[in-house]
């Protein structure tokens, strides 16, 4: 598919919208008690993980962090077992085993999301060593936010990956905070990207809300390491429109910053707008494809809700090879 | 049968299995003309080339994180850390990723990695560079764990591990690289999980694994000569342990004795210990002995580091004690 098509423009909306709806309804099931533990909704930065999924191919491997979910469903994963998991039912993704900051699906190459802070980093060196070791042209995306850039393994996998010209491409989301710690107070050079020059590479630094830019700017880094040039840092200048989780207030961060990002920068909002504006899609397409995601959600959690929880037994017994 | 070093034992299990399968690759500091910290892989970036043997700088973090990414893409690698006392930097990788990828998967993913690396004393390198760690991985589930202790496990344990579709910590003793043993020509494989009885005996089950299977022989010996008969018995393999070689020896013999180079507070001695006395309390003459290293780090100066650890006199007063 092009990147200018129509046909990709509107898929990319349908993702956009898909991933802020199943966020929210994840919220909201979450707030009611529905399940429990961690939960880490991407709403308002939907357009990093659609625009840079829709920028690799299948081949690619991609290594997500614990606000993955969008990720996830930009690639292509069955958001039926993405609710599964979420409920820990054994027909989720995982089995059950693993949650809402792990999942994993190896068929579309989800290799591995990540509940340590920077954990998937050095992965995406390995990945990127094996698919120079295997010569067909595989690309790495590693996403991770503004807190692992400052984590010692960022720099240890970055110069790796650089001396020894990995395709991999490095996506930082500075969503601007690290729970609550700003990352003006914590980065301390200006821009993340800046540090990629630390390492010889690329360090673009891009509006994250714009789909279009993100899409562009991950399929230049894609090109770049699919031609045996070697890795790219980019950042994505993104926010989180709630706290880091649903029970944060997130009293961390100014009101008119909140007020700006939710009505200025909405990628889903400014997507749409620039769609019908241009005449790619009318009111009545979006309102069929806002029944239509409204139908996919409520079926997979139907699904998921309907579905059994994990065995036991067969968990204990799966243990003895541990 | 030919004699081979400890550490040539190695380079020929990681030859064949590199021969064998094209999916195999090597990762670590030094691996060009040093072949790596203690000169195991001598002459294998030249032979397999340097994308298959890959010098790293010093990021221990990226050495076994990308290790994991690469296992996770359908590679097969084996990492070397220098010192088990640098695995602590590795260790989110080790601990976190590569040990629980499978479970919190769901049973999708597959870490098929090795970690080399080496610890101990005996080269008066002190405390940061002579620990026994193995105590760490042995708690961590999702990990196997093995400690080979002369040249022919070396070769046939490390050719397993390779094989091993899980990840697999693999430490090596210091002192045992320059050991010499009989190796076989023709290939073999020991599996992963099968202990050995390196002496048979009747008065007092021994077991205990890499350098102090050593000091127990020797003491195993000596003993011999004043009437008393110990089975020395090493795991070769700590995770999954062959508990059943073990408890079978205990029930025969009716005293056990652990004898670990690591310290002794949450060794893992104490947990073998506990383990077989439960199942083998009502045949046993003797309570169980542990004869391990002092709880302190390792001292530089020869006598002090020599002290920490136990010497073929600790074994022999421990065994004369369980016979009293």
């Amino acid at each position: 598919m092009k990147p200018s098509s129509v046909e990709m423009k509107k898929k990319m909306l349908r993702a956009l919208l898909l991933i802020r709806r199943f966020e929210e309804k994840a919220v909201d099931i979450y707030k009611a008690g529905e399940f429990t533990g961690y939960l880490h909704p991407c709403i308002g930065q939907e357009a990093v993980a659609v625009g840079a999924c829709s920028a690799l191919k299948k081949e690619d491997y991609i290594i997500s962090n614990h606000r993955g979910h969008g990720h996830c469903i930009a690639r292509g994963a069955d958001i039926s077992k993405m609710m599964a998991e979420l409920l820990g039912k054994a027909t989720g993704y995982n089995r059950g085993r693993g949650g809402s900051m792990n999942i994993s699906d190896p068929d579309i190459k989800l290799m591995a999301a990540n509940g340590i802070v920077g954990g998937g980093i050095p992965m995406a060196v390995g990945a990127g060593l094996g698919c120079k070791m295997r010569k067909k042209k595989e690309v790495v995306l590693c996403f991770f936010g503004d807190g692992a850039s400052n984590n010692g393994v960022f720099h240890e996998a970055l110069n790796m990956a650089a001396l020894f010209d990995l395709p991999v491409i490095f996506l930082c989301e500075n969503n601007l905070y690290a729970i609550s710690t700003c990352s003006l107070d914590s980065v301390s050079c200006t821009d993340i990207g800046k540090r990629a020059c630390a390492y010889g590479i690329p360090g673009p630094i891009i509006d994250g809300s714009d789909v279009l830019e993100v899409l562009a700017t991950v399929g230049e880094a894609a090109d770049r390491a699919r031609g045996g040039r070697g890795p790219t840092l980019i950042e994505a200048k993104t926010y989180r429109f709630y706290g880091h989780h649903p029970g944060d207030p997130a009293e961390y961060r100014p009101q008119e910053e909140v007020m700006f990002y939710r009505e200025q920068k909405d990628p889903l909002e400014n997507f749409k707008n620039k769609l019908l504006d241009g005449g790619v899609v009318c009111a009545s397409e979006l309102d069929e494809m806002e029944r239509d995601v409204a139908r996919e959600i409520s079926d997979s959690l139907e699904f998921a809700r309907n579905s059994p929880q994990p065995d036991v037994k067969e968990f204990v017994k799966e243990t003895f090879g541990m | 049968m030919r004699e081979l070093e400890y550490r040539e034992a190695l380079r020929e299990a990681v030859i064949e299995e590199m021969e064998r399968d094209g999916s195999i690759f090597l990762i670590g500091e030094d691996m060009g003309v040093k072949g790596g910290a203690y000169g195991v892989y001598k002459g294998l970036m030249d032979r397999f080339g340097p994308e298959r043997v890959i010098s790293t700088p010093i990021s221990e973090i990226t050495i076994a994180g990308s290790a994991v990414g690469a296992a996770l893409t359908g590679q097969r690698p084996v990492a070397e850390i220098h010192s088990v006392d640098f695995t602590t930097l590795a260790l989110d990788q080790i601990v976190n990723q590569a040990a629980k990828l499978k479970l919190i998967s769901g049973g999708r993913i597959d870490v098929p990695l090795v970690i080399r690396t080496q610890g101990g004393t005996g080269r008066r390198v002190a405390a940061q560079h002579s620990q026994s760690l193995e105590a760490w991985f042995y708690h961590i589930p999702g990990l196997k764990l093995v400690m080979p202790a002369t040249a022919y496990d070396a070769k046939g344990l490390l050719k397993s591990a390779i094989r091993d579709d899980g990840p697999v910590v693999f430490i090596e003793h210091k002192m045992l690289y320059g050991t010499a043993g009989d190796v076989p020509e023709e290939e073999y494989l020991i599996p992963l999980g099968k202990a050995d009885i390196k002496r048979q005996g009747k008065d007092i089950t021994l077991v205990t694994y890499s350098r102090m299977v050593f000091r127990a022989l020797e003491a195993a010996g000596d003993l011999d000569r004043e009437g008393i008969s110990c089975e020395v018995i090493d795991p070769r393999t700590l995770v999954p342990l062959d508990i059943d070689c073990i408890t079978a020896s205990v029930n025969r013999t009716g005293r056990l004795m652990v004898v670990t180079e690591s310290c002794r507070r949450g060794s893992v001695a104490s947990d073998i210990s506990a383990t077989v006395t439960a199942g083998c309390f009502h045949n046993m003459k003797a309570p169980p002995a542990i004869v391990a290293g002092l709880d302190t780090p390792i001292p530089y100066n020869a006598l002090l580091e020599d002290a920490s650890v136990p010497g073929v006199t600790d074994i022999r007063e421990a065994a004369r004690n369980l016979v009293k």
